[in-house]
């Protein structure tokens, strides 16, 4: 059952989700993001990997439209994110580790106000339906403050994606979530991608990064790696993600 | 060997709510115990107690041979405590940060420079020294966390999931670091949501709703598991793991595109919920799949 039944809108018809083409961020005579290129499909889960400070939130807030390019280009939704990265925030949904939640609105007046920001239509409707597929009924009137961290971030994922965006970008959703609740948590985002929804994720756990469809793995500023967890681990002779991680990103260190 | 910390009927309410109820274990000179357990479980509110931060309602907890409630000040001299949040000065360098902490703890200036010195190297920190706190990666800014909390070498390390957000090849680094500590003599209590690091613990106590259910080695709480993990590969993990849990009554987990499946179930039962031909193998399972199990059965079934 399809978590939200209205339509895509937003999206061209081409293949790719995201497309990075060559893109690069300097910041002075550092280079955050060095030369990179890769291509996200439609409806994928892609695992964007990598040590602290390897680049992986400056990519990020590039195609999210937040910070230009110094060069290079970024297709986002079909949208140049050089040209215009105020298109961009329209189809795209954003959580962070830090919930940017209001700890002192309950469930209910949380999920209304981000509706009230992305202009959601029908917005009782949008907000029951957000309350449902994060399975907080009952916890409505809860400040969210008091909500467990596995709630929080149910609450705040449904907040992210309360104007059904194209494509959903996930720094490091997981953060300190128990094992069960991470469980249900990859579980919904496992149907959004089945109803077609691009999720880019970033994470420090291998365990999460299985879920992925896809994932890739940066060390100062460039992509080293790129496939799907069973090709990693084939290519790179290593029997779990970690060893593979561990291996690649120690080469050289990333002490930038 | 010689118990640096005693927890005997610890209990906590915060209102209506039972966040600690009853809970008692021993902790040796040198072990690196865990607390482990779902969010909302208590392990915080314990960990603060240990901390001598939050007085217990009832029962107690001897740090050293003092009572956390009567002996604050002497315990703090003599622990540390390390949250996920560590209060670092941002635009202060890594140095500025060491020194601010070895003041506040009152070290005497001429054991300073050398303390310093040695926190600095061991934390690999010393070619960073003159960077800003707010400039460092995470990993450098947790080794920087934990050298500020070592600078006035403390007998116990609390760590409060000290780990959150920190890349693999950091959280190595972290361990090694730990592990260097916990051979010179240091004791070390951490919760972890993470339990691929509660697997480099010497012992683990799982705590449910305020409760420690099951407590022991690493492998002595995987054994807890009746008759092992059941495996098997799937084109849709979690809709085939939520047949089996449901039909055959079984705990069931996805780990990426694998299904595990726990419980009084055998392999048949599974082939046949499945309805396809599978290939199930079979093994011992790991500290997350007793973690899952555990959550589980203990109190929703």
């Amino acid at each position: 059952m399809p978590l939200f039944t209205f339509r895509k809108q937003s999206m061209t018809d081409n293949d790719y989700a995201v497309t990075l083409e060559n893109l690069t961020r300097k910041f002075g005579d550092f280079t955050a993001v060095d030369d990179v290129s890769f291509s996200v499909n439609r409806g994928e889960i892609f695992g964007f990997l990598g040590a602290n400070g390897a680049g992986k939130s400056t990519t990020i807030r590039m195609l999210c439209g937040i910070l230009k390019p110094t060069s290079g280009r970024g297709i986002v939704g079909g949208v140049d994110i050089s040209r215009t990265p105020e298109k961009v925030k329209s189809f795209i949904g954003y959580m962070s580790q830090k919930f940017s939640l209001y700890d002192d609105l309950t469930v209910e007046e949380n999920l209304n106000f981000f509706a009230g920001i992305y202009g959601v239509k029908n917005r009782k409707d949008a907000v029951n339906r957000a309350i449902e597929s994060a399975g907080l009924a009952g916890r409505e009137k809860k400040m969210t403050g008091s909500l467990p961290v596995g709630w929080k971030q149910q609450l705040s994922l449904a907040s992210a994606v309360m104007h059904n965006p194209d494509i959903l970008f996930l720094d490091e959703p997981t953060s300190g979530v128990d094992p069960v609740s991470r469980r249900k948590f990859w579980e919904t985002i496992r149907a959004k991608s089945d109803d077609g929804t691009t999720v880019f994720v970033t994470t420090h756990y291998m365990t999460e990064a299985e879920y992925c469809d896809r994932l890739s793995i940066m060390r100062a500023g460039k992509v080293i790696a790129l496939g799907s967890p069973d090709e990693l681990k084939r290519k790179n002779d290593r029997d779990t993600l970690e060893d593979v991680f561990v291996s690649l990103v120690q080469q050289t260190g990333d002490t930038r | 060997m010689s118990t640096v910390v005693r927890v005997q009927g610890l209990t906590k309410s915060f209102k209506e709510v039972q966040a600690v109820k009853g809970i008692s274990f021993d902790v040796a000179k040198g072990e690196v115990f865990g607390l482990v357990g779902p969010d909302g479980a208590g392990k915080t509110t314990a960990m603060r107690i240990l901390a001598a931060i939050l007085a217990p309602d009832r029962g107690s907890a001897e740090i050293l041979g003092m009572d956390t409630t009567s002996s604050r000040e002497k315990i703090h001299d003599r622990i540390a405590y390390m949250s996920q949040r560590f209060g670092l000065y941002q635009d202060l360098t890594v140095e500025e940060n060491i020194r601010f902490y070895a003041d506040m703890y009152g070290v005497e200036k001429k054991q300073q420079e050398s303390g310093i010195k040695k926190l600095l190297n061991w934390s690999s920190l010393t070619q960073f020294r003159k960077r800003p706190a707010g400039k460092l990666s995470g990993g450098m800014k947790q080794k920087l966390g934990l050298a500020c909390a070592l600078v006035h070498t403390p007998e116990l390390l609390l760590l409060d999931e000290p780990t959150n957000g920190v890349d693999p090849v950091s959280r190595k680094e972290f361990w090694n670091l730990l592990y260097k500590l916990v051979d010179e003599g240091l004791t070390i209590i951490m919760t972890t949501a993470y339990l691929d690091e509660a697997e480099r613990c010497h012992r683990l106590a799982f705590m449910n709703k305020g409760e420690i259910t099951a407590r022991g080695t690493p492998g002595e709480i995987v054994r807890l598991i009746p008759g092992g993990v059941y495996k098997f590969k799937s084109d849709n993990p979690f809709e085939e793991s939520n047949l089996v849990s449901s039909k055959t009554g079984a705990v069931s987990t996805v780990f990426g595109s694998q299904v595990h499946v726990m419980g009084d179930v055998t392999e048949q039962d599974i082939q046949t919920t499945v309805g396809r031909s599978v290939q199930i193998s079979k093994t011992q399972g790991s500290v997350e799949d007793a973690f899952v199990y555990l959550s589980e059965t203990v109190y929703d079934r």
